[in-house]
């Protein structure tokens, strides 16, 4: 990209902004010049990272959500992440289709990505998306992510607030005390309230909370109700999302995850340039060799491993 | 520069709801390795155009099953055009009457497929203009 290119970018100009999202998921020295020319100018939007199983409603809610903050003049940047079918490479992108009400609206940008076989819930350029959104002048950048397992956590690492959403009747106490996605939150939302086992579900979650020991100034995550379909208790969302950002400003926390954030992101592109540098250097045929030798169990595979690197 | 993945917007313009269609075709396009956008039915010019920009597509897909299409079409190439998107191919199915094909690909259209084509007709069509329109951009 040009300069001309970068200061249409920096102006929020749509196609600028979709042409370096797109830059960004092909990789290399494209994207890097992108990031080289733009990193300057991130860091000023707050990144809400939305996550939850599949069909607990949270594009919805990112519709929900957005609404309210162009109501107030914001302008929202939004990433919405779908799955890539290991098998053929394809992808069914259908996150926008429950954001319709956003169209039409020059502060709003909806980008779709495919995963692209990275794991972790997020694609491999998803940090670099919101990159740009941040350098475009989006206030607010909202992160849907796939819909989520219990493991799919990389979104806390990539967010300034984290909300987990959850649908009524989708697992007990248990579920609630589990490790993983359900210790990322910084709000849990309990969508769908309208349907039973709402309360069954937010006592779950409650009784989780309160059997966490208290630190001196800790966040609680609020539990709350809405309706995404309705937008009912989507405001008191909002509410909470800048309560959270509040927080995270008197306690001098932002700068701690955003240092957490960048350590993460610099080791995670060390490790894939290293990784392309590896097999840039090996060709295709000795894998094979190793691979069948792994299988035929001649070769154990971590003596494997060590053939390729050492 | 990598190839990406041929990214497909599938839209419904118009007011018909029968999108069975833009679905199977959809499921076949990801099936032959393709990110496909789906939006649904409903769709305005207007959104269409939004959408293929910000997305960055190579193609937009469109399902019209109400006889719309005579109206609908030329204002969605005229968005298209308004967002300097002449590059994105357009095909479009449904419901074509074979007398207004030839105005349909006037329009811009590389290709219509009506009820009874292959998927896979449709995902090599597709496969095979876009790697021509990108050979050309390369060149």
């Amino acid at each position: 990209m040009n300069s001309d290119a970068i200061a249409q970018l920096r102006a929020g100009n749509p196609r600028a902004v979709a042409r370096a999202i797109s830059a960004m998921e092909r990789g290399g020295a494209s994207a890097r010049e992108i990031v080289t020319a733009i990193f300057r100018y991130t860091g000023r939007a707050h990144i809400v990272g939305v996550t939850g199983a599949p069909g607990t409603g949270k594009s919805t809610l990112v519709n929900e959500i957005a609404k309210h903050y162009r109501r107030r003049g914001q302008r929202v940047g939004i990433v919405a992440v779908d799955p890539t079918s290991p098998f053929s490479g394809g992808a069914i992108l259908g996150d926008r289709l429950r954001m319709q009400d956003l169209s039409g609206d020059d502060g709003v940008f909806i980008r779709s990505m495919a995963t692209r076989g990275a794991f972790g819930g997020l694609a491999a350029a998803t940090s670099d998306a919101v990159k740009v959104l941040d350098a475009a002048g989006f206030e607010i950048v909202l992160v849907e992510t796939v819909g989520a397992g219990q493991n799919e956590v990389e979104i806390a690492r990539n967010a300034h607030t984290t909300i987990v959403v959850e649908a009524p009747g989708m697992g007990d106490d248990i579920q609630a005390i589990k490790a993983g996605i359900m210790e990322i939150a910084d709000l849990l939302i309990v969508n769908k309230a309208d349907r039973d086992e709402v309360s069954a579900t937010v006592a779950a979650l409650e009784m989780n909370l309160n059997l966490k020991p208290k630190a001196e100034n800790d966040w609680r995550p609020p539990v709350l109700k809405t309706i995404a379909t309705t937008g009912e208790g989507v405001a008191d969302a909002v509410e909470w999302i800048g309560k959270h950002r509040a927080y995270l400003e008197a306690n001098h926390l932002l700068e701690v995850r955003e240092r957490a954030r960048c350590r993460a992101e610099l080791e995670l592109i060390v490790q894939r340039e290293l990784m392309a540098r590896l097999l840039r250097g090996v060709n295709g045929a000795k894998i094979e060799m190793l691979v069948e030798q792994i299988a035929a169990r001649e070769v154990d595979v971590y003596a494997a491993a060590e053939r390729l690197i050492g | 520069m990598t190839d990406r993945p041929i990214r497909v917007l599938v839209a419904k313009p118009g007011l018909d709801g029968h999108d069975r269609g833009a679905k199977v075709v959809a499921r076949a396009l990801r099936d032959a390795g393709m990110e496909v956008i789906y939006t649904g039915i409903r769709q305005t010019p207007e959104m269409i155009a939004e959408a293929a920009l910000q997305e960055d597509v190579d193609v937009v897909g469109l399902s019209i099953l109400s006889g719309a299409h005579r109206d609908l079409f030329p204002r969605i190439v005229a968005q298209l055009k308004q967002k300097q998107l002449d590059d994105v191919l357009l095909v479009c199915g449904g419901i074509i009457p074979d007398d207004d094909i030839p105005a349909v690909k006037q329009m811009g259209f590389a290709g219509v497929f009506g009820p009874g084509t292959s998927t896979q007709d449709i995902a090599a069509f597709i496969r095979a203009q876009v790697a021509q329109k990108r050979g050309a951009r390369a060149a």
